[in-house]
């Protein structure tokens, strides 16, 4: 299967530490990966390697078979699309328009820019009547689902996650799992997911890869992983997630 | 015979358009005292009786702002005097001749006018109490009494032939200390301080029944009052002025003064007095005195327009500068050490600063205002941009927002509860501040305060000193209200991120 997503040979080091090492990954097309790793083994590093936000000292990557960076770095992040911990929406926009800023940007029009909004605010069961409140007005759960409406706007062919789904309470999580499974299913799409949290992993993904110092560890699907892991951290790292 | 009307037409403005130009407006300047602005308004009066139209231009701070109006040209003439135009203006080590005098001021392109007839030389004067106990008449008395206590004008202070030199001449033991002139006298009756200087003319002399000290070894040289215009005035307006020569005295300066400062009747009703007295206006015109709130309205549009002017193109300046430098901090730093050290500049001085590059009136003015509410507006606007949340600024810059859109709907907006506030604090401070520029004869608010400053006259300082005040509680309210419009509410408060 095509890999839309390859880095070769990544090198990042922040003065003496070095947070990606020499390191080499793939991701297939349409299939969601979940990034797991000790804190500090550079899983968010690696996210912002890939849409350009840190530029790495060594190495390759390529998006959608192309070397970055390449030709104008701002469009090609608008189909990469983003969301984070905490959903870290904008205080001073209404949730609508919090969803549907790249849309403006990209120049959409009006009626386009509400029917997307709609359809998306339907698929990841938000009422409409949310989409004029600020964000300080909504839940935690229903500020995270804001925040992958946003992320999914343009239907970018890539979707990078660093673990927006934490900080919520169990069934709240579970919820927003299976919508956010809805989601994908009718809008396919690559996905990259940091987690800790190895419960999600088994939820969301179909590929697993575990980091550590700034390597890749062990990579295969997650039920290929999960029966013969490659050694004592991660088997560890495995069974603590299984436990939490 | 349209054409025809409008040909004539055209030629009716030629002629008013000429008629215009040779009766071009004298601007009549004055300096902030008493006598000075008493002699502009006579001559404004005379000039005006004899068919010409006049800008009053009153208040400059100091002989150097009023003799750069007048070189600059922003002024035809004021009222100076043959010692300081020796002293101050030409600083001349020795006394000058008429000829010399004339010769030199020529190279300026001034010229001298007839002398009005008094000589309004400094004086030291005190109370009868501290003259009586101490055994004081004569300037030399005080060697022997160096526990007095000396409140002096800055000028006097400063003038090579006030102070330094009369403590020299005398061989007076006593040090000083600056005060307005204006607050010299209460000083004086208040016992804080027990020997000021004064103008011989002083109505206030006579208000206060203070004593003059004879300056007995002759050491103040003579102030004999004229008229300083520039060379290029018209003939008629000289010739207009010219009539003024010899026609006061000592004594009827010192009464005129009085008129002023002890009987509070305005500077117009005087000088037409004295015209009239004079014969040199055939009946005594009525002085149609300028109702309060036409004067209040003037001074508080033209306040308005300094402020305004100054704080808006501050704000485009500030956030240009502060948007432009934010992403560097040493940048930032140098911005805001630079506009820092404007503050620190005394207002007076950063006025005074300025009559050389831009020369006096609302220009100036505008200029150190502009300078003095950078600093708030541009600490401000960084503060803010350089404190927003560095999870949404790499949201915007991951969801793909260039530099510029990413300004434009994200820092910007979130900064502008901060932007405002800083505006807010400029224009606040700059209302305040602006009363000063009347020193330079940029008008305003402070312009009431300035006179009544030289009157003595709280009431007068009451009209700039409260409009001035609620302005300032306006415009306060005004912001609240736009912030209110422009900002949503929860952003204003504590909930400045979610």
């Amino acid at each position: 299967m095509q890999e839309i997503i390859e880095l070769r040979r990544v090198t990042k080091r922040y003065g003496d530490t070095e947070v990606l090492g020499d390191l080499s990954v793939g991701f297939r097309r349409d299939l969601a990966t979940a990034l797991v790793g000790t804190s500090g083994s550079g899983k968010s590093t690696l996210l912002q390697v890939i849409n350009g936000l840190i530029k790495p000292d060594a190495g390759e990557i390529r998006l959608f078979g192309r070397p970055l960076p390449s030709g104008d770095l701002f469009r090609l992040r608008r189909r990469v699309g983003y969301a984070v911990q905490g959903a870290a929406l904008f205080p001073h926009l209404r949730v609508a328009r919090n969803i549907s800023l790249v849309g403006e940007i990209e120049g959409w029009d009006r009626r386009r820019l509400e029917a997307r909004t709609h359809e998306l605010m339907a698929l990841m069961n938000l009422d409409d009547e949310l989409g004029q409140r600020f964000p300080y007005q909504l839940s935690g759960g229903q500020q995270q689902r804001v925040g992958i409406c946003r992320a999914m706007f343009t239907k970018p062919e890539i979707l990078l996650l660093d673990e927006p789904f934490t900080g919520v309470d169990a069934t709240t999580k579970r919820e927003i799992h299976s919508r956010f499974m809805d989601l994908i299913e009718a809008e396919p799409t690559t996905v990259v997911l940091v987690t800790h949290d190895i419960q999600e992993a088994y939820a969301l993904a179909t590929d697993l890869a575990i980091m550590r110092n700034g390597k890749i560890e062990q990579q295969g699907t997650v039920t290929e992983v999960v029966a013969s892991p490659k050694n004592e951290y991660v088997a560890s790292l495995l069974r603590d997630g299984l436990a939490s | 015979m349209r054409l025809k009307l409008l040909l004539f037409t055209v030629l009716l403005l030629q002629l008013g358009g000429t008629t215009h130009a040779q009766e071009r407006p004298v601007a009549v300047g004055s300096k902030n005292f008493t006598e000075g602005t008493l002699l502009a308004e006579i001559m404004a009066q005379l000039l005006e009786a004899r068919g010409r139209v006049v800008q009053r231009r009153f208040g400059f701070g100091g002989t150097l702002v009023a003799y750069e109006a007048l070189r600059a040209g922003e002024i035809d003439v004021y009222a100076e005097y043959t010692g300081t135009i020796e002293q101050v203006i030409l600083a001349s080590d020795s006394p000058l001749d008429a000829t010399a005098l004339r010769q030199r001021l020529a190279r300026l392109g001034l010229e001298l006018l007839p002398e009005l007839g008094f000589d309004n030389t400094y004086a030291l004067a005190l109370t009868p109490e501290t003259a009586q106990r101490h055994g004081l008449s004569r300037i030399s008395d005080l060697a022997t009494h160096p526990e007095l206590r000396f409140g002096l004008s800055h000028e006097f202070r400063d003038r090579a032939d006030g102070w330094p030199g009369l403590k020299r001449a005398y061989g007076l033991p006593q040090g000083s200390s600056g005060i307005e002139h204006g607050l010299a006298y209460r000083a004086l009756l208040g016992g804080e301080i027990d020997v000021t200087d004064a103008y011989s003319t002083d109505g206030d002399l006579l208000r206060y029944e203070l004593r003059v000290l004879d300056d007995d070894l002759g050491y103040f040289p003579s102030y004999r009052a004229l008229p300083l215009v520039r060379a290029d005035l018209d003939a008629q307006a000289k010739a207009v002025l010219a009539e003024l020569g010899g026609r006061v005295d000592d004594e009827s300066m010192r009464a005129l003064n009085a008129e002023v400062v002890v009987a509070q009747r305005s500077f117009a009703a005087v000088a037409s007095e004295l015209l009239a007295a004079q014969g040199l206006v055939a009946a005594r015109a009525s002085v149609v005195e300028d109702a309060l709130w036409r004067s209040l309205l003037a001074n508080t549009l033209v306040h308005l327009k300094l402020t305004g002017i100054a704080v808006l193109a501050a704000s485009l300046a500030g956030l240009g500068l502060a948007v432009s430098v934010h992403r560097s901090q040493g940048l930032s730093n140098a911005v805001l050490y630079a506009t820092g050290l404007m503050q620190t500049i005394p207002s007076i001085a950063l006025l005074a600063l300025l009559i050389p590059i831009a020369g006096v009136g609302q220009v100036p003015a505008i200029i150190a205002l502009f300078l003095y509410s950078l600093l708030p507006i541009a600490r401000n606007t960084i503060t803010a941009l350089t404190t927003i949340d560095p999870v949404l600024r790499l949201v915007a810059r991951a969801l793909g927002l260039s530099q510029l859109q990413r300004l434009r709907t994200i820092y910007l907006p979130l900064a502008l509860p901060h932007v405002l506030a800083g505006v807010r604090i400029a224009a606040v401070v700059s209302i305040g501040t602006a009363t000063l520029a009347a020193f330079i004869g940029a008008g305003g608010l402070g312009e009431p305060i300035v006179t009544g400053l030289a009157l003595n006259n709280t009431g007068l300082i009451l009209q700039g000193a409260l409009p001035a005040a609620g302005l300032a509680i306006l415009v306060e309210l005004a912001f609240e209200g736009l912030e209110r419009v422009l900002v949503p509410r929860h952003l204003i408060a504590t909930h400045t991120l979610s």
